[in-house]
């Protein structure tokens, strides 16, 4: 569904993702993982449009995206949701999520916000607040929604449990579960690996740009090496 | 009491042009965070076509009115397209460079052209006045006071109900975000500028009515002034920007009506100076806190 091919992105002189390769299959759940600075949001950042590879190719339902706006990957089934979350906190949660769906038209959007407030009932009680008023797990889940809006075939989420509470961080982490079986692809970046792991079908572990080791979730939350430098031993 | 009275009038009709052009600039600052110096000069291009209008072409008043405004709305959209639009990740006193640049651009281009008088404007709108007991409030005053409420209302309508006008919230609160929910920028930025300008091209119209003259410089003041409002009600804030109008316009008269009309302008910049020490982000300035 999405691979990406031999990218090597820049910020100046600094060379943040080294010439990383990867896939993502219809269905599965594939996890990047890896310390602060280890490139991951950045790579996510190229692939949705705001930053651009020196280098190779991004390729989306067969497409080549790597040139494109981020404005124009969007309806293409290619949603993510940011680091820190971003919701609109000036504008409602309803106006937020009518935001995620821009792209489509009213008649779709009243449907697909039905839906969002079917699965984030929370959502729904608070739809004419401004979302600057919401807790952090409420953002979190106001930030997924607004995604889904764009009934993306792929989501991406950058670190959705950062600097949420564990009961919210397992909150958060069935409802991705729940979208996958639900039929999203998920690629997801987090730093919490024990977490990405568990739900994950197969991961890259990212360090400094590259990536030093990929497989199958399961067998790499076993892995000695990784166990003693990303899940404490 | 009349005297008092028609003063009121006076501030509440120049307000309302301050106001108009005070929300140009509080919009385009909201979204591209650009104080947009050639702002003003855009009403100035407004009351040449309308002086070009109603003397040399010899058209239709109502016919220049329009002429006036489209020819408002598509400069500030090119203005927008030529000189900012390249320099979106440039840092933002470039921008701010830039935009005093197409002011003076623009003042000076008007003065080779038609040279640096002022062009007298004949009364292109008339129509009977209003009588309130011993009080008469001018068919001016009026037209420009409607005017304004009207463009206010549906301004904020458009901004609060619409697709696009949410657009533009959301882009002038998070550009990335924006662009992450497939807004285009392009289209939302010239979209702003083309409302913020087209507020221009209708305050064009209301100024002529009050004093019907155009000089190229005219534009200047008449921004520095909208600007204050601006900052006054908060920029970025469009209630914000309307109230701000509103309470220059009214200083001004009542500074006039003690007596002090020599004192008017500066009356309006001690406001700014007082705004800037006390409270800068504005009497309605967006203050709403973040949460980690």
């Amino acid at each position: 569904m999405l691979k990406v091919e031999n990218i090597n992105v820049y910020y100046g002189n600094i060379h943040a993702v080294k010439d990383i390769s990867f896939e993502v299959h219809k269905g599965e759940i594939v996890t990047l993982i890896g310390a602060n600075g280890a490139g991951k949001s950045t790579i996510l950042n190229t692939i949705s449009g705001q930053l651009r590879s020196k280098t190779g190719q991004i390729t989306f339902l067969d497409q080549n995206i790597g040139h494109l706006a981020p404005h124009k990957v969007v309806p293409l089934g290619l949603a993510q949701v940011p680091e820190g979350r971003r919701v609109f906190l000036h504008m409602t949660v309803e106006e937020n999520l009518e935001m995620g769906g821009y792209t489509r038209s009213a008649a779709e959007n009243a449907e697909s916000i039905a839906d969002v407030y079917r699965r984030f009932p929370r959502l729904n009680e608070r739809r004419r607040q401004v979302a600057g008023t919401l807790s952090g797990g409420e953002q979190q889940m106001l930030a997924m929604g607004r995604a889904l809006m764009a009934k993306p075939a792929l989501m991406m989420l950058d670190e959705p449990s950062m600097g949420l509470a564990p009961i919210l961080v397992e909150q958060i982490f069935d409802i991705i579960k729940e979208l996958h079986e639900a039929g999203t692809t998920i690629l997801l970046v987090e730093q919490n690996a024990q977490m990405a792991l568990s739900i994950a079908d197969r991961a890259y572990v990212l360090e400094t740009g590259r990536i030093v080791m990929q497989g199958n979730a399961k067998d790499l939350l076993n892995d000695d090496k990784v166990r003693s430098a990303y899940l404490g031993g | 009491m009349s005297t008092f009275f028609s003063q009121i009038i006076n501030g509440l009709q120049s307000g309302s042009i301050y106001a108009l052009v005070a929300l140009g600039y509080s919009m385009v600052y909201g979204i591209i965070m650009l104080l947009n110096f050639a702002h003003g000069d855009i009403i100035m291009v407004g009351a040449y076509v309308i002086w070009l209008g109603v003397t040399t072409w010899n058209i239709n008043p109502l016919v220049s009115i329009l002429l006036a405004v489209a020819v408002s709305t598509l400069l500030g959209v090119v203005i927008e397209k030529v000189a900012y639009a390249p320099l979106r990740s440039s840092p933002r006193l470039s921008l701010l460079i830039t935009a005093i640049g197409i002011s003076y651009l623009l003042e000076n281009g008007f003065q080779l052209i038609f040279g640096a008088g002022a062009k007298t404007v004949p009364t292109f709108i008339s129509g009977p006045s209003l009588q309130l007991g011993s009080m008469t409030v001018s068919f001016p005053a009026m037209v420009t006071i409607v005017v304004t409420v009207v463009m206010m209302v549906g301004l904020t309508i458009l901004v609060q109900k619409t697709k696009l006008g949410k657009a533009m919230r959301a882009v002038s609160e998070d550009m990335g975000a924006a662009q992450l929910m497939g807004i285009s920028l392009n289209t939302t930025i010239s979209f702003t500028f083309m409302l913020g300008s087209a507020l221009a091209g209708v305050a064009s119209v209301l100024y002529l009515c009050a004093y019907p003259q155009a000089s190229p410089t005219m534009g200047s003041m008449l921004g520095l002034k909208a600007f204050v409002a601006a900052v006054l009600g908060g920029i970025g804030s469009l209630p914000g920007a309307m109230l701000g109008g509103f309470i220059i316009g009214m200083a001004e008269a009542l500074v006039s009506a003690v007596g002090l009309s020599v004192w008017k302008d500066g009356v309006v910049f001690a406001i700014l100076i007082v705004v800037l020490l006390v409270r800068p982000s504005g009497i309605l300035g967006k203050t709403v806190k973040e949460k980690v």
